[in-house]
């Protein structure tokens, strides 16, 4: 388990209380330094369970779980912080539903690996952030992509997209709904080949 | 673990619920008290913070995109049904085929644009200040601003490949044959030909559009793949296979990729390339199709496959060379 760090804000005073940090703390937390790792989680969970679509229910007890022990004090290392809660989540969870086989156990020690990578993986440089933006939108099925883009790139409201798109203004808001999510789904998606050029 | 979900909901209907707010909070009319509302649905649960949270932090990631918009016509332009909308499509490099010139299109000549040219057959490699590159292929003149940025390029006439270090500030764009290619980053070849325009993307995102609104086929964005095909008057996208965009840009190797092409189309290709022009003679001779790789200058490869394979004559006359039956 990752060392917790003392947060040490308002002084000496709330020090010794060991006072949760506010919400919006975990907030920026979670912003910044867990989402950029949602590969590596995604990529970790997929290893080490079978049923597939379950990982986006995996993945959000996950982030709750590590939410609700940064509040009480954020982990000094991240990466280290996330994986670990994952490993123990999957425990608990084939625990629970009596699902453990031995190769899934053994899987769980490519945690050791996971973590040892360097952590380049966080600095993602704008190209790299740009081709990975590009390649999610490109995947987005047809017309959640149309109401994206004309959403998010031209800046229409959702009643111009409407009359654009000839539909109805609660169809381009399911439209949206999709897009945002699949969106958010595929920016973590590490599965595409990175070196595709001519 | 119970108290964690109030709401008994499962993570998919929680995520369509964080969705939901989202979509509202950008596209609907937001008030105080939406936003009182949404503070309250998030503070009952961390499931619901985490879940709002990561779609907010994705769609804002998002943002990135909107460097793909024209500045010309974001407000103006009244909305209108269908249409250019099925053209819009998100893409990686591109690859640009124009030719200049034909629409009587301003060519903004300033003082301080660097020219530069390749003569028939030859090719060039232009480097820039920011490290972006740009490919002349044969008989091709372009012009580089010269102001700080040089970001920007006229294709006066031919083909360039341009390999561009992508700057969210400071966008890349390619006048062409009257349109205006900007691009997010990547790499793509501009052709300018004829009266005909054409946008391939390999990768990367690129924008195409009319470069003085005169027309209203509107403007695209392309995906790797895409192929843009604009006129004064029309654009077209349509995708296209890796390959044949591999195959497109083989003249970066000094190779004529031909898969299929009628012999019309070989030799209006290689008389790009070469002062000695291939002349088709005859009408049913030049719709025939073959498939091959020639050095964009071997004529003589050409002569002799022509003259084996597909048992045509070949001459040689006034310093052309002469195919019939």
């Amino acid at each position: 388990m990752a060392e917790l760090t003392d947060t040490d804000r308002e002084g000496g005073e709330s020090r010794s209380f060991r006072a949760e940090l506010s919400v919006a703390d975990v907030h920026g937390w979670f912003v910044r330094e867990v989402l950029p790792l949602e590969p590596i989680l995604m990529q970790y969970l997929h290893h080490n369970w079978r049923n597939k679509s379950d990982l986006g229910d995996l993945r959000q007890d996950i982030y709750v779980r590590v939410c609700e022990a940064a509040q009480k004090g954020l982990p000094e290392n991240t990466k280290a912080f996330l994986l670990t809660s994952a490993r123990n989540y999957l425990i608990n969870r084939m625990h629970r539903e009596r699902v453990v086989s031995i190769e899934t156990a053994a899987n769980l020690d490519d945690l050791g690996i996971a973590m040892d990578e360097p952590g380049a993986d966080r600095v993602v440089i704008a190209r790299e952030e740009l081709r990975r933006l590009q390649i999610a939108l490109d995947d987005l099925p047809d017309r959640p992509r149309e109401a994206v883009v004309l959403g998010r790139i031209e800046g229409l409201s959702r009643r111009e997209i409407a009359e654009r798109m000839g539909i109805s203004e609660s169809t381009v808001r399911q439209h949206l709904m999709y897009g945002m999510r699949v969106l958010a789904d595929l920016l973590s998606d590490d599965g595409h080949d990175p070196g595709k050029s001519l | 673990m119970t108290d964690r979900n109030p709401t008994a909901q499962t993570p998919v209907e929680i995520e369509d619920a964080a969705a939901s707010w989202l979509e509202r909070k950008n596209f609907a009319q937001w008030r105080e008290a939406d936003q009182a509302e949404l503070e309250e649905w998030l503070a009952a649960s961390w499931s619901h913070r985490v879940a709002f949270w990561r779609l907010e932090t994705a769609w804002s990631r998002a943002e990135r995109l909107t460097a793909l918009r024209n500045p010309a016509r974001t407000k103006i332009e009244p909305a209108k049904k269908a249409g250019p909308s099925l053209l819009l499509r998100a893409a990686s490099a591109m690859l640009i085929a124009a030719i200049a010139g034909v629409w009587g299109y301003t060519q903004f000549e300033r003082p301080n644009d660097t020219r530069y040219a390749t003569g028939l057959g030859e090719r060039k490699t232009l480097q820039l200040a920011d490290g972006s590159r740009i490919e002349l292929n044969t008989a091709t003149t372009l012009r580089v601003s010269r102001g700080s940025d040089h970001r920007t390029v006229w294709l006066d006439k031919g083909e360039a490949y341009f390999d561009i270090k992508h700057n969210a500030a400071n966008p890349f764009t390619v006048f062409a044959a009257g349109h205006r290619i900007s691009d997010l980053g990547t790499k793509f070849s501009v052709r300018s030909d004829a009266n005909r325009l054409k946008v391939s993307l390999v990768e990367g995102l690129a924008r195409i559009d009319d470069a003085n609104g005169a027309s209203k086929a509107a403007s695209a964005i392309l995906s790797p793949g895409d192929v843009a095909l604009a006129t004064a008057t029309s654009l077209k996208v349509v995708k296209k296979p890796e390959q044949e965009l591999r195959d497109q840009l083989g003249w970066r190797r000094g190779l004529l990729v031909f898969v299929h092409a009628t012999l019309a189309d070989v030799a209006a290709e290689f008389n790009r390339y070469n002062e000695t022009k291939i002349v088709i003679a005859d009408p049913a001779v030049a719709q025939r199709r073959i498939g091959a790789t020639f050095p964009s200058q071997d004529l003589e490869d050409f002569a002799v496959l022509a003259r084996t394979s597909l048992r045509l004559h070949v001459e040689q006359r006034d310093g052309n060379i002469i195919i019939s039956r």
